[in-house]
């Protein structure tokens, strides 16, 4: 028959160009990452329309998470201030805290106090692996006789003596109000009269007042 | 040869004996280094935090004696309190007989409606968080002041007698 013959096309497709875009991407998303630090508490944060990021240096964290429970800790970058925090607590509150135990709490990153001054011994005394899983109690703030916020921020006040320090409140969304309250209480106790409050960004509505006066404010800008 | 051979059986093979130097291809199969490359994109994407998260700041108020508060015009307060199950209860003034619920998505109007009936200079809104709002709904709120822009503001401890009213509120409309 004199069908032409069909030359038998190679299935073979040039991968360079995809090879471009892939690597082009992952060096992207690998400069643009930045690894969530393992976290202990997971905590929802409510979201804002506040563009200012939170600050990461001398920050003294207080989290709320979704039980109410309020917990302590203090940025990795400021060992000294933690260290200070804890030996201004062990001395004041007489817990008579071991060298060892000291150590424990100050040598964790990211390790929060979450457990009252009668139970912190005990607490510190664990092993830093076990730390992380062990049951928190929580800081005592709700109870406005035994807010033990006022003497943890009074701590943190003096260890910071001379920085600016950060007061961040992460708390979850399913929290309720008055552990916040009890933080607002200790830092007012404290004359702490300024703190940041953790949230994830959303846009600002549209059609709202902040809304319609960030379009005046732009258009200003581009004139 | 780097590239796979598919077309199946030496077509241009000389005869036997026939040895001719070959001429490499410079190509190389890059199928492997595009799986290699899309599984690590994969991987850094659900790794990546890409939204930092934001700090809203707040400043509190001094604690003050009674007799050195701002005094502010009744018609121009509007009072929001935050209570059980994301239901807010508003009231204008200073009598919390009044009050209605409304929830996060209507108290946008009511904020607004407010605002434009007030002159600016007196207009306050006043949040009054229970003991059964939750965190967010606190969050919220003060966002929500962001949002419309209000210019004063202030979170007080509600009161016992208000508490009260709202309970009742709950109660008569089967709230628990």
């Amino acid at each position: 028959m004199g069908r032409a013959k069909l030359p038998r096309k190679s299935t073979n497709i040039d991968m360079t160009a995809m090879c471009d875009v892939a690597f082009l991407l992952l060096s992207f998303f690998i400069l643009a990452t930045k690894f969530k630090p393992p976290e202990a508490l997971s905590v929802v944060t409510p979201s804002s329309v506040q563009t200012k990021t939170a600050p990461e240096k001398d920050v003294v964290l207080v989290t709320i998470d979704k039980d109410g429970k309020v917990y302590l800790s203090v940025s990795d970058a400021n060992v000294s201030e933690k260290k200070q925090m804890l030996e201004a607590i062990n001395t004041s509150k007489n817990i008579g805290l071991s060298d060892a135990e000291k150590a424990n709490f100050v040598n964790i990153p990211n390790a929060y106090i979450g457990a009252p001054f009668s139970q912190l011994k005990s607490y510190l005394d664990k092993n830093p692996a076990d730390l992380a899983h062990v049951v928190k109690p929580g800081i005592p703030a709700v109870d406005s006789t035994n807010n033990e916020m006022i003497d943890w921020f009074k701590a943190a006040q003096d260890a910071f003596q001379g920085k600016k320090m950060n007061i961040l409140v992460k708390g979850d969304d399913a929290s309720k109000y008055p552990s916040l309250q009890g933080v607002i209480i200790a830092l007012k106790k404290n004359d702490l009269m300024k703190f940041q409050v953790v949230t994830s960004p959303v846009p600002v509505p549209i059609g709202t007042d902040l809304y319609n006066f960030q379009q005046q404010s732009n258009t200003k800008a581009v004139e | 040869m780097a590239e796979m051979d598919t077309s199946g059986g030496g077509g241009h093979k000389k005869g036997p004996g026939v040895k001719k130097g070959k001429k490499l291809s410079t190509r190389v199969d890059l199928t492997p280094m595009v799986d290699l490359g899309f599984l690590l994109i994969t991987f850094f994407i659900f790794t990546t935090t890409m939204s930092q998260p934001t700090a809203m700041h707040l400043y509190l108020p001094k604690d003050v004696k009674d007799d050195e508060k701002n005094k502010v015009k009744n018609s121009a307060v509007l009072t929001l309190m935050l209570g059980k199950n994301d239901v807010i209860y508003y009231y204008e003034g200073d009598s919390a007989q009044g009050l209605k619920p409304t929830d996060f998505k209507k108290v946008r109007d009511i904020i607004i409606d407010k605002k434009r009936r007030t002159n600016p200079s007196d207009f306050v809104v006043i949040l009054k968080p229970t003991v059964d709002a939750t965190y967010k709904n606190t969050v919220n709120i003060l966002d929500e002041m962001t949002i419309d822009q209000v210019k004063r503001y202030a979170m007080v401890d509600i009161s016992p007698v208000e508490y009260n009213f709202i309970k009742l509120t709950e109660n008569a409309n089967g709230v628990h």
